[in-house]
């Protein structure tokens, strides 16, 4: 591995981070108006950010504080939110074989939605290393923490959906979708889990529809895989 | 004085917990093992999976009992916005599309 976190490294990392870093902003602020609301001083959300850094999980903790519940509750919930993480981790753990553990525990803690949706293609195509994930995941963590608190000491004096800003994560997911679509199979797995996920999240409580739609069309994916390879052959 | 209790603390240490886990656990373990082609396949759909799982329920549903919505703002951004994401192939200029696309329709097109 080249040297860790060399100037290159910082300036691929953060050209790859700055969706993310916006789409960040006004998420976070929300956040830390609600929480101000709900009565945590600005520094109290940041603290959350930093040791938790879960977007919709702080979401959710933030109104079950507000509405009196346990913290028994909160941090059972907050795991239920936050296990579609190891399903991202597994996959991570293929590209980054090998890996000293000290590296990876430090990646570990920046493992989101929308790092992982953005290391995961890097690394597929090579010539992306993990100090460059980790610059991915460290950038956008940054913005999560600044922002939470930003929206706490002053958040509510800055209009709702200005420029349509609150697209941004959005944006950045339609976009990550198609470069994943590497083939039919591809395509199918995720129609199959779009379709999964909507039917699941009517029926289910918490965020299990994403975790129950992505297990099943990815066994879906892995067997059409098969069988188109066995009739192939 | 301390920006927040003891009690607060604990229940966020409590929260990290749970939150890191999930994320360290597979890195730490799967890293160092070969994994059979099977799972090794799985895990490889496990991204559009997740993409596509976390994407429609945000375009396709509305409320916090979520019910079934076909005219969320959300939605008609998305549909231009996956043709720039097609075309361009570039992440940054996606999300400004999208966002330019989402601020106008809720501008001029309240749904």
């Amino acid at each position: 591995m080249q040297r860790p976190f060399s100037p290159s490294a910082l300036r691929r990392g953060l050209a790859a981070a700055w969706p993310i870093c916006l789409g960040y902003v006004p998420i976070g602020m929300a956040l830390g108006v609600l929480g101000q609301k709900a009565g945590l001083h600005p520094l109290a959300i940041g603290f959350m950010s930093l040791i938790v850094f879960a977007g919709s999980s702080q979401f959710i903790a933030v109104s079950m504080l507000s509405s009196g519940m346990p913290a028994l509750t909160i941090v059972l919930t907050t795991l239920v939110v936050n296990l579609r993480h190891l399903l991202m981790s597994s996959a991570l753990a293929i590209p980054f074989r090998g890996q000293p553990r000290g590296l990876l525990t430090l990646f570990a803690y920046g493992v989101t939605d929308e790092s992982f949706a953005v290391n995961y293609p890097k690394l597929l195509e090579g010539n992306w290393q993990i100090d460059h994930a980790l610059v991915v995941n460290h950038a956008a963590n940054l913005t999560w923490i600044v922002s939470t608190i930003a929206g706490g000491y002053g958040g509510q004096y800055i209009p709702e959906g200005a420029f349509g800003i609150d697209y941004a994560l959005i944006a950045m997911f339609i976009c990550l979708l198609i470069f994943q679509l590497r083939g039919r199979v591809y395509v199918l797995t995720a129609i199959a889990a779009g379709v999964l996920a909507v039917g699941l999240s009517l029926l289910l409580p918490g965020n299990w529809h994403i975790i129950v739609a992505s297990m099943l069309a990815a066994t879906m994916g892995t067997i059409l895989k098969r069988q188109y390879r066995r009739s192939a052959e | 004085m301390m920006p927040f209790g003891s009690e607060y603390a604990l229940m966020i240490f409590g929260m990290g917990m749970v939150t890191f886990v999930p994320r360290w656990l597979p890195l730490i373990f799967l890293s160092r093992r070969q994994l059979p082609q099977w799972l090794v396949d799985w895990l490889d759909f496990i991204p559009v999976a997740i993409l596509s799982a976390l994407l429609a329920p945000l375009l396709l549903t509305s409320g916090a009992g979520p019910h079934l919505d076909f005219g969320r703002a959300e939605l008609f951004a998305a549909l231009p916005t996956f043709g720039v994401a097609y075309l361009t192939r570039s992440l940054g200029g996606t999300v400004l599309a999208g966002m330019l696309v989402f601020w106008l329709i809720r501008l001029y097109w309240p749904v």
